[in-house]
């Protein structure tokens, strides 16, 4: 009934958000997908050269193969503190004591803070530390590794806190009495009652990490800006200096960013076949 | 037992307490800075300011004109505001004609737009800048409607999860009483969506008052929004000024913090609301 009597009203309703959707992303997309096979410096000027742009990545420098192998060790390294460090936190937090609030609206509080601002707010810091042994951020890979590793656990800490304590109110309390008055102890309490209420939060988290670290780019363009040479440019920032340091290699900058798309697709689908598979069991 | 527990919480608190040092040491760091001459932050961030390097407001006042931070304050209001209340009010009548007028066609813009959410910036970024440029839509008034097709992915489909949950007997009254699908829609169907409307404005404006790349690439050389200046300081001419750049830093922060502390309950939840249904 409904749906008839609004279905001719798609001008108003529906137009408005799908003009600027296939203006935004639609156009842009498979105008860029198709550039990827193109030898171009504007989107007038391209020529099809097939799979040329794809060959050039792996042939004309290792650049991208290095920020794949930066951001997948980035990747694992922070999802894992981030996550076990957001999960501790919220179990301390969850207990029954009095001014927890404050502090959870303290350690969410970096997660508002913009990437390029943050990026230079722990730019000044880890040079002034460095600073002490002679050294700057842009010296060693290493630096600019574990400066981003800290930047962005400082970054979404209080977030993923936020989604685990969550997960964490939902426990049962009176399986966990039970648990009590059976004698069981805090870490078979953790083990077989609280971790499997909160998997779902896992998951989530996990994923959500995982995303962020593998996109990241504001904050590796600030901290880093990929220095020394090219040794901390992660993949989006990579892609970003081939189509603007350096003049003819747009359809190599626009090959790598399809790349870069299949593989956020991937996480993207393994996270949904994940998902689903949890909620059918 | 008790007196075991109370031990525990004490030492939770302390470590709690340190550790909330930790997350609030930087942002402090940075304040303590912007009050020192440009030449001794580099050597001695951790210092507090004394006799020999406090320069008062120096920082400030440089930051202020090499920036022009005034009128990228004034941008990234003007951006973020109007495109998160053109968002709001075009994604939200999109997701509830999708989900009231289900076939082929807007099953099909429903999956292309739950698509977008998972395909990267840089995929887009240099064939929208194009069309952006060709269309005359670089500037501040076309970013919003650049903003409204590429923000439009999450907000329709965390719209249309909700709206989907709501009944639509109330609609169906509102349509034997005569009111037209438009009258129907603004006064009995977007009333209804409130709780998500304010995530749908949270997680959007946190995003756009934040975005750095995309309005850098469409509209940066002529409109500068705060984070565009920021890295025009850091990047531009001759040497950097580190004592404008910790003034400034100081400066974007302190509207976040604002708004934070002012909506912070409504923030907490819809970002919780949208990690976890997105």
């Amino acid at each position: 009934m409904i749906k008839k009597y609004v279905g001719k009203y798609f001008p108003i309703f529906l137009f408005p958000t799908v003009i600027a959707f296939f203006v935004a992303f639609i156009a842009p997309f498979v105008i860029g997908l198709y550039l990827s096979f193109c030898d171009f410096t504007t989107v007038t000027n391209a020529r099809f050269i097939g799979l040329e742009n794809y060959l050039r990545i792996f042939s004309e420098s290792s650049d991208f193969l290095n920020a794949l192998w930066f951001t997948v060790k980035f990747t694992v390294v922070s999802v894992i503190s981030i996550n076990v460090l957001a999960f501790a936190l919220a179990l301390i937090l969850t207990r029954p004591m009095k001014g927890t609030s404050g502090f959870r609206t303290g350690f969410f509080m970096p997660n508002l803070i913009g990437g390029i601002v943050l990026g230079y707010i722990w730019q000044i810091i880890i040079n002034g530390v460095l600073g002490y042994f002679g050294v700057d951020i842009t010296y060693a890979a290493k630096y600019g590794f574990w400066g981003l590793v800290i930047l962005t656990n400082w970054q979404q800490i209080g977030y993923m806190m936020i989604i685990y304590i969550a997960g964490i109110q939902n426990v049962p309390s009176d399986m966990l009495e039970a648990a009590d008055i059976d004698g069981a102890s805090y870490f078979q309490k953790l083990r077989y009652i609280i971790i499997p209420t909160v998997s779902s939060a896992v998951t989530i988290c996990t994923f959500l990490t995982l995303s962020n670290s593998f996109k990241l780019f504001d904050q590796n363009l600030a901290l880093t800006g990929g220095a020394p040479g090219n040794q901390t440019a992660m993949l989006a920032l990579d892609i970003y200096k081939t189509f603007y340091n350096r003049v003819g290699s747009e359809g190599i900058g626009q090959a790598k960013a399809v790349i870069f798309f299949v593989i956020v697709a991937l996480i993207a689908l393994v996270q949904q076949y994940v998902t689903l598979s949890r909620d059918t069991e | 037992m008790k007196t075991k527990n109370k031990r525990l919480d004490l030492l939770f608190y302390i470590l709690l307490s340190l550790l909330a040092l930790v997350f609030i040491a930087p942002v402090l760091i940075v304040l303590s800075n912007s009050f020192k001459g440009q030449f001794y932050i580099t050597d001695s961030p951790f210092t507090l300011p004394d006799a020999t390097t406090f320069v008062g407001l120096e920082n400030y006042v440089n930051g202020l004109r090499k920036t022009g931070f005034f009128s990228a304050f004034l941008y990234s209001t003007f951006i973020t505001v109007c495109s998160v209340v053109v968002i709001v009010f075009f994604t939200s009548m999109a997701a509830w004609y999708i989900s009231r007028v289900r076939n082929a066609f807007t099953k099909a813009i429903y999956y292309a737009l739950v698509f977008s959410m998972i395909v990267p910036f840089q995929m887009v970024m240099f064939s929208l800048s194009k069309i952006t440029n060709a269309m005359n839509l670089d500037n501040p008034i076309g970013i919003i409607f650049i903003y409204l097709g590429f923000g439009a992915g999450l907000s329709v489909f965390l719209f249309t999860g909700f709206v989907s949950g709501i009944p639509n007997e109330v609609e169906e009254a509102a349509m034997i009483d005569g009111a037209t699908p438009v009258r129907m829609y603004f006064s009995v169907v977007f009333p209804m969506m409130k709780p998500i409307v304010i995530t749908v404005a949270i997680l959007n404006a946190m995003w756009i008052w934040n975005d750095y790349l995309l309005p850098y690439l469409l509209i940066g050389n002529k409109y500068k929004t705060i984070p565009i200046a920021v890295q025009y300081l850091q990047g531009g001419y001759g040497s950097r000024d580190m004592g404008a750049l910790m003034a400034m830093l100081v400066l974007s922060i302190i509207p976040v913090v604002v708004f934070y502390l002012t909506c912070q309950k409504y923030i907490i939840k819809g970002v919780v609301a949208g990690a976890v249904k997105g």
